[in-house]
């Protein structure tokens, strides 16, 4: 792993991007920076803004309305950046697979680096996504 | 020419400070997560932050004015050295030789917080035009009691405006905090560096829920990098200036060194359960904190130091 990996894994600030979720994803995203699980201790923290962002939590199916407004968020972070789809709409498109305005699964829109699927995925399997990523290579 | 570059780059100014600042700032992310039970960010996170925005890519916005945004936030970090290194000098006991520097360093704290205003203004951002005129607010707000602060610490130290002085007086006859109009102006310049550090309850022109982080909404790569470091520079610097202020500066010779970084804690530990124990205010509520309560007591701190209290 280079420093400049090195480096970049130790300080991720997150983004999170509703694209049209049930909110269930949301809430156990914000479990993750709650006491029990603090992903503080890792150096990741929630930004406001998009151009802060190392990486983008993405939940919900894409509908096709939001699909321009997901490619516009992923424009304007400043790279390198991470997309974590989280929950099983963006993975797969869950049970809306086959809904009139589904616009696809989130990797047909936007490279896509890291899956948690589940619905909800659990505090815990975020976390361990994250830190999968963090290992990587 | 060489030794002011040396205060300027290395020992007081960007180097130094950047670090000390930065693990200040470790300190205050760290008592925040212990407060909510939370095991809290590793020692060195501050740097990590800081390097990594450095390899990022830097975005200009298409509808903004591209210098103005790029160079604003160079200024803020020249400005906060230059504080810090005219604030530290003298503090750190080395004579700056420079009689009226208090008028000064007054002037120069102010130039992070008016950089920001300009660099939010020229990103064409709605939100951080928000920011900026919520910051510019705040700074009308609190500037008034912090210098009618610096009025009754001038007329405390017999009519003295150099830091050097004002710190030569207070080794003789005992620091300004231990009277009563000390006590005073020690709270409340303690509230106006907490909204001169943007730290909540006043961080209302970053208000990170509400405004998606205000004045630097639009900043990334380098140009935020820039800020973090005047950031983490002015924990050091502001913090620095109320205890040369009230508390004898902090002397660097044998066992004072532990007397200087217990004090500079204990002024961030404040800053830090101030900032954990209460909720944003809105600006209506800043401006009335400041302009009625913090002005009337501030007040009462020159009336007092002047009938020697």
């Amino acid at each position: 792993m280079s420093l400049k990996e090195k480096i970049f894994k130790k300080s991720l600030w997150l983004f999170h991007l509703s694209a049209g979720s049930c909110n269930n994803c949301d809430i156990e995203i914000l479990d993750c920076l709650t006491p029990r699980f603090d992903v503080e201790r890792f150096g990741m923290k929630l930004v406001g803004s998009p151009r802060h962002a190392d990486v983008i939590l993405v939940t919900g199916i894409v509908t096709k309305k939001t699909k321009p407004r997901v490619l516009e968020v992923y424009n304007q972070a400043a790279k390198p950046v991470v997309v974590v789809a989280v929950g099983a709409c963006p993975c797969t498109g869950g049970i809306f697979a086959e809904g009139y305005n589904f616009a696809g699964p989130l990797d047909k829109v936007i490279p896509v680096d890291v899956y948690i699927p589940g619905c909800p995925p659990k505090p815990e399997a975020i976390l361990a996504g994250i830190v999968k990523f963090l290992n990587k290579k | 020419m060489g030794r002011e570059i040396f205060y300027f780059l290395i020992f007081p100014g960007i180097l130094f400070s950047g670090i000390i600042g930065g693990l200040l700032s470790w300190f205050d992310r760290k008592i925040t997560a212990r407060i909510q039970f939370r095991q809290g960010p590793p020692l060195l996170q501050p740097f990590y932050d800081f390097f990594k925005l450095l390899i990022k890519e830097t975005i200009v916005p298409s509808k903004g004015s591209r210098f103005t945004f790029l160079v604003a936030p160079i200024l803020a970090l020249f400005g906060a050295a230059t504080a810090a290194v005219l604030i530290l000098l003298p503090a750190l006991g080395i004579n700056s030789g420079f009689n009226g520097d208090i008028i000064v360093i007054i002037y120069i704290l102010n130039i992070p917080s008016i950089t920001y205003i300009i660099g939010a203004l020229a990103s064409g951002n709605p939100l951080a035009a928000v920011g900026a005129s919520r910051e510019m607010k705040l700074i009308l707000s609190y500037e008034v009691p912090f210098l009618l602060v610096l009025t009754s610490i001038v007329i405390k130290s017999g009519m003295s405006i150099s830091v050097s002085d004002i710190i030569s007086v207070q080794i003789q006859d005992g620091a300004f905090l231990g009277s009563i109009s000390g006590i005073i102006g020690f709270i409340v310049s303690i509230l106006c560096i907490q909204a001169k550090l943007g730290l909540i309850p006043f961080d209302i022109a970053e208000a990170e829920g509400e405004i998606c982080d205000g004045v630097v909404i639009e900043y990334s790569g380098t140009p935020l990098a820039l800020i973090k470091l005047t950031k983490y520079i002015m924990l050091l610097a502001v913090p620095s200036f109320v205890l040369t202020l009230f508390w004898k500066g902090l002397a660097l010779q044998g066992i004072n060194i532990l007397w200087a970084v217990l004090k500079i804690l204990f002024v961030v530990l404040l800053l830090t359960l101030i900032r954990n124990t209460n909720p944003r205010v809105k600006i209506n509520q800043a401006m009335k904190f400041f302009w009625v309560w913090m002005n009337l007591f501030a007040i009462i701190t020159v009336v007092l130091s002047i009938l020697g209290l």
